[in-house]
């Protein structure tokens, strides 16, 4: 079947079997790795992009689901200019990632966080996050550099 | 991992869904937020020919104030409950549950009616349904039908929809004062091990239990303890009564009775018992 879904603001058109997943079609169709697979069961987050401008799992939905999409992935957060968007340049300045695995998944769903509640508190970061795991355990930074981009109004967008 | 092949076809009403049930049968399986159905595929426990997408049919994703019930469309996403001022208002239990499931990213994809449907007794928002005592409205080729949904749900993964039926809308009365939901996890977003909930409505208490049983389970002798004046304390000493949870590498039959106990007597508390 053909989908077509807007992925970082560039209309894409595949054709893809109906079981291909969201994040293969982005990984494989698309191209854009940033993406990753991590547990594969719903469970990790590291697959989490914003469709319609929320977060979601990607191994958890089809690309026949998101037909006519917008999709943003961890590629498409940095400013045309190549500035790195507000929680991006948090994770960076707070020292947010140590392995890397989980952070654009971790990036992704703050983002969706924020945009849904633009002031949060120490404990809504952390309920926000209960969707997404670092095996390197470094979620203090993480939350830290949530609460720190929060502050920035422009880590809406 | 990589679900079976299937045919996918995207209906755009409730009638197309029907007709598409009707054409395919047993080997067809509506699609909602797919958050219970797509995990099982990729696990190979589901093998369906046809999937019928259902969700985008936004007539059937509403919170509406129905004066002594609010209605929920059976497309509505966990998050737009958890959301919606209307259900705060009126059964803030349901709003606050929606909320408790998975994560916000499965809430921003998984649905009501998705969560009955499946009928996975370690659910959330079924034992929640069977506490408040509502009606669960199905839509079938003969027309639309009611169900309580304590008889909705006949055994494990198991409801009382017909292979040509769908869900279509979920109602539950008012509630009247305070409440409360209590369920253990091990992570924040795992189903729960055992959960509790207690509420009143005009029809008076309504106690349900999560994953103490292959169905969820509305805990009556609690109910008539609490009505013939105990105290939350004695009156969850029943809560375990009669039921069969299973047991797993969380916990054992007597585990569970015990977290059960303990999780009503919390929601009792809360529920101002």
């Amino acid at each position: 079947m053909r989908v077509t879904i807007t992925v970082n603001g560039t209309v894409e058109s595949h054709d893809v079997e109906p079981r291909t997943l969201l994040v293969h079609y982005l990984r494989e169709a698309v191209g854009l790795t940033g993406t990753n697979v991590g547990c594969d069961t719903t469970s990790c987050g590291a697959c989490t992009v914003l469709m319609g401008g929320e977060s979601v799992k990607s191994c958890t939905v089809l690309a026949a689901q998101a037909d006519g999409a917008d999709v943003t992935t961890i590629e498409g957060l940095a400013r045309p200019d190549g500035r790195l968007h507000p929680v991006q340049q948090a994770f960076r300045e707070h020292h947010g990632l140590q392995c890397g695995f989980c952070t654009p998944g971790m990036v992704m769903a703050i983002t969706s966080l924020l945009r849904e509640n633009p002031a949060p508190t120490e404990r809504d970061v952390r309920l926000g996050l209960e969707g997404n795991l670092c095996r390197c355990t470094g979620y203090h930074n993480i939350v830290a550099a949530a609460l720190a981009a929060s502050a920035d109004p422009e880590s809406r967008s | 991992m990589i679900p079976a092949p299937f045919d996918y076809v995207r209906v755009k009403s409730a009638d197309e869904a029907l007709a598409k049930l009707a054409e395919h049968g047993d080997a067809a399986k509506l699609l909602a937020g797919g958050h219970s159905l797509l995990p099982l595929m990729k696990l190979r426990l589901a093998t369906p020919d046809v999937l019928i997408d259902v969700g985008r049919l936004s007539e059937l994703s509403y919170v509406r104030d129905e004066g002594d019930e609010v209605a929920v469309g059976a497309l509505t996403r966990h998050h737009d409950v958890a959301t919606s001022p209307v259900a705060a208002a009126g059964v803030p239990v349901l709003a606050h549950v929606a909320g408790q499931i998975g994560d916000p990213q499965v809430r921003h994809r998984g649905t009501i009616g998705g969560s009955l449907a499946h009928g996975d007794p370690a659910s959330d928002l079924p034992a929640v349904v069977v506490a408040l005592g509502g009606t669960l409205v199905v839509q079938g080729p003969r027309g639309r039908r009611e169900v309580a949904a304590t008889d909705f749900h006949r055994g494990f993964f198991e409801v009382a929809l017909a292979p040509d039926e769908m869900l279509v809308e979920v109602r539950v009365p008012r509630t009247v004062g305070p409440w409360g939901f209590h369920k253990l996890t091990k992570r924040a977003q795992d189903w729960a091990i055992v959960g509790a909930v207690a509420v009143t409505t005009a029809d008076g208490l309504g106690v349900g239990l999560i994953n103490m049983g292959p169905v969820p389970v509305r805990a009556r002798a609690v109910e008539v303890a609490v009505a013939a004046g105990a105290s939350a304390a004695d009156a969850a000493a029943s809560a375990a009564e009669g039921t069969e949870p299973s047991a797993d590498n969380n916990g054992s039959v007597a585990y569970r009775q015990h977290v059960a106990r303990v999780l009503v007597r919390r929601a009792l508390e809360d529920a101002g018992v």
